[in-house]
């Protein structure tokens, strides 16, 4: 049942380098686009922090832009949906809605020596039993107790509650709606939250430092949460969803055993593993997937691999060799393989499934015969080696084979790297014919609180085939070339030194 | 016009059209594309050359944009390039068609594909990405020909394959339709590669206001055709389509 007239729905996806806004038909087509990058703050080596009031006037700018180059007035939108880079942590003052510092980006560390004492202290499994997650730099947690640790006063006010903690998602919806909520997907990225009674866990707020007076509530990724005030009139905020579950919501992966993966400048590959979270020996993520409406949550297995279009935007911008991303494929078709060299970009270490941060970068096998052609088309392969392994980590924690893979993100554009894909993962993969899959998970999400969409079969009907590749490579050649990208693996652990 | 040099008019003239080929243009070819004497083409390419703008290649002695032109950064559209720009257009024009999309360069007189959306009915298709059309029984060629018309003429001057009864075999055809595309911005071809196939195609510029590639529509005659000739919403879907993604290259809306 429809309670506004509109025929439209907004997407916000609020991203590491910039927001947008998306707006969407029921027949989930793009309507109209707007886009604004932000800046990122360096204040010491390894520090990354964003401007959150800079943020939120971007979305309200985006939004404004969007509707208006759509020529729509916000009365004919029946919903807007939210998704957000997630673990990107700020904290406010509740009274003034003033940041009282700069919200600290995912990719920050400066809780390095913060996570290894509270590592060494309680022990990694207390964590991940609780939460999924190892005790890592990127997680929303310690980076809000490093806050109070180390801003004056922070603590006192914190714990008394008049200083608020979210990520991203929740200071939108404050700034939009007045409300202190987040969703579980948001949530399940903090270190705080038990994984299986979604809800703040006392334990873990004991171990980190963190007081409950400062938290959001927690809610289901679909629901209205508010109306959004001012210019946007009353649209029903009506969903919450970190990015890579938007992603997940958005190819359309609601079954168990669908998996997709999302290509950017690192990528993360979610499986659905359905009602059960999956505990995982491999060294993945145990993560919630969405929670749509007030039923059971899904859960998913997560695989982050770091470094993948970065490792292009480096070969561009470092080495040189190429003049702009795209040409990368072009490179790589100079020759026909790799020419027996492999790449392994493990720049900050090695992540899924090893999670080595002794480990360093290395380019191995290198002969007279290997020429730039061969440099790209390692570059690309590894990609597709890092997944392969991600790939078989899931499908050992979780129990059965992976049969085919959905892809998006930025660079599904490149079908050399696809095919090479299909033929390493050897199995079908293909991508929808709508590639802003983050976006539209988050306006799905949001359309089926609102009964724009009436249910996930609506949505799946929605989804189509853009391009498909199939597996080519022979089950010899392959398995080989496997064997050699593993011993470069394993030239690139146990070089980082006590003293470095 | 006072202040006009006809020298560097005619060099301009003669970078273009090396800057929007994928092959090596001689004296003759550019001395015939731009109506002048080949010595005096000859000499401006000299020039070009002393200043490092124009490279000769060794083998075929023809001529190329050479390495201080491309560090200006106005090298030729790469067609992995083309195809990252022109992503979420192609998958749009697929969208509100219904029918798969493809984009193409020219190479060595033939329509190279650069990208391939599928139709989004999810039956079964292939990727056609790296395979080549012929230029004279397809939209997409057509459209590319209409913007380059000595490669049209030595196309025509040589045999045009048939592969059905109607594709166009004829040189003075050829030239009359490809008048017509350029004249209203589209091209369209109706049973001249597979028979019961019909497809759509408009051209792609970049800033340079050169053609770079073409971006057209393929399926059943009968999805397609309305008493033989494309459906017009089809024609207009394909030429905004093209047009979005000349504007994300960077040409001037027109």
């Amino acid at each position: 049942m429809r309670t506004r007239s509109g025929r439209y729905v907004a997407s916000i996806d609020q991203g590491t380098a910039s927001s947008r806004c998306l707006v969407f038909d029921d027949r989930a087509r793009i309507v109209s686009v707007a886009q604004k990058e932000h800046r990122h703050h360096f204040p010491r080596p390894g520090w990354v922090e964003h401007d959150p009031q800079e943020i939120w006037g971007n979305v309200l700018t985006v939004v404004a832009q969007a509707l208006e180059k759509a020529d729509l007035s916000p009365s004919e939108l029946c919903a807007l949906g939210i998704t957000n880079q997630r673990e990107t942590t700020v904290l406010w003052e509740r009274r003034t809605g003033a940041p009282v510092h700069n919200a600290i980006n995912w990719e920050d560390t400066r809780t390095d020596q913060l996570c290894r004492r509270l590592s060494r202290e309680f022990g990694q499994e207390r964590f991940r039993a609780k939460t999924g997650l190892p005790v890592a730099t990127y997680f929303s947690g310690p980076k809000v107790r490093w806050l109070l640790d180390h801003v004056p006063g922070l603590r006192e006010r914190a714990d008394e509650g008049k200083v608020l903690f979210g990520t991203i998602d929740s200071w939108l919806i404050w700034n939009l709606c007045g409300r202190h909520v987040t969703d579980v997907t948001n949530a399940s990225r903090t270190l705080l939250m038990n994984l299986h009674t979604l809800s703040w866990d006392d334990e873990l707020l004991d171990m980190i430092g963190v007081p409950r007076a400062m938290l959001p509530e927690i809610r289901p990724s679909s629901e209205i949460y508010g109306e959004a005030g001012d210019a946007l009139a009353g649209v029903p905020v009506a969903s919450v969803l970190g990015d890579q579950h938007a992603a997940l919501v958005g190819q359309t992966c609601f079954n168990p055993g669908e998996a997709k993966c999302t290509y950017g400048t690192g990528s993360f590959l979610l499986l659905n593993t359905g009602e059960r979270p999956v505990t995982s020996d491999s060294g993945l993520l145990t993560t919630l997937g969405y929670q749509l409406g007030a039923g059971r949550p899904t859960y998913a297995l997560e695989g982050s691999i770091a470094i993948t279009g970065a490792l292009v935007q480096w070969f561009r911008d470092n080495i040189g060799l190429i003049g702009s991303a795209p040409e990368i494929e072009t490179l790589a078709a100079t020759v026909q393989d790799n020419g027996g060299c492999y790449f392994v970009p493990a720049f900050s270490g090695l992540f899924a499934p090893h999670w080595r941060s002794d480990a360093r970068g290395v380019i191995a096998g290198l002969t007279g015969y290997i020429n730039k052609g061969h440099l790209a088309r390692a570059v690309l392969e590894a990609t597709a080696w890092q997944t392969l392994e991600v790939v078989e980590a899931m499908n050992a924690d979780y129990g059965s084979r992976l049969a085919e893979l959905r892809v998006d993100g930025g660079m599904t554009a490149n079908n050399l790297l696809m095919q090479f894909l299909a033929d390493v993962l050897d199995v079908p993969v293909m991508r929808p014919i709508v590639a802003e899959t983050v976006s539209l998970g988050a306006a799905y999400a949001a359309g089926l609180a609102v009964g724009f969409w009436p249910d996930m079969s609506a949505l799946k009907r929605n989804w189509h085939k853009a391009a498909e590749w199939l597996p080519t490579m022979d089950r010899a050649a392959r398995d080989k070339n496997y064997r050699k990208w593993k011993k470069a693996v394993a030239r690139t652990v146990d070089w980082i030194d006590e003293d470095d | 016009m006072p202040g006009r040099i006809q020298s560097i008019e005619r060099a301009a003239a003669i970078l273009r059209l090396l800057s929007g080929r994928s092959r090596r243009l001689g004296v003759a070819e550019l001395a015939g594309e731009l109506g002048l004497p080949k010595g005096t083409v000859h000499g401006i390419l000299r020039t070009l050359q002393i200043v490092g703008f124009v490279e000769q290649d060794n083998d075929s002695g023809k001529y190329q944009l050479g390495a201080a032109l491309l560090h200006m950064g106005s090298s030729y559209l790469d067609g992995n390039e083309l195809r990252t720009r022109a992503l979420n257009w192609a998958d749009a024009l697929a969208t509100q068609s219904g029918e798969s999309v493809r984009i193409g360069t020219l190479h060595e007189n033939q329509v190279l594909i650069v990208h391939h959306v599928f139709r989004p009915d999810d039956s079964r298709q292939a990727l056609e990405v790296g395979s080549l059309v012929p230029v004279h029984a397809t939209a997409l060629g057509k459209a590319l020909l209409a913007h380059h018309r000595y490669l049209a003429a030595e196309v025509a001057a040589k045999a045009l394959p048939s592969y059905t009864p109607g594709t166009v075999t004829d040189a003075y055809r050829l030239r009359r339709e490809l008048d017509e595309v350029s004249e209203r911005g589209w091209a369209g071809e109706v049973e001249e590669l597979y028979q019961g196939v019909a497809s759509i195609a408009a051209p792609i510029d970049d800033r340079r206001r050169v053609i770079v590639g073409a971006m057209g529509i393929s399926g059943p005659v009968e999805r397609m055709c309305e008493q033989r000739r494309p459906k017009a919403e089809l024609v207009r879907y394909v030429i905004e389509g093209a047009r979005a993604v000349s504007r994300e290259l960077g040409a001037i809306p027109w």
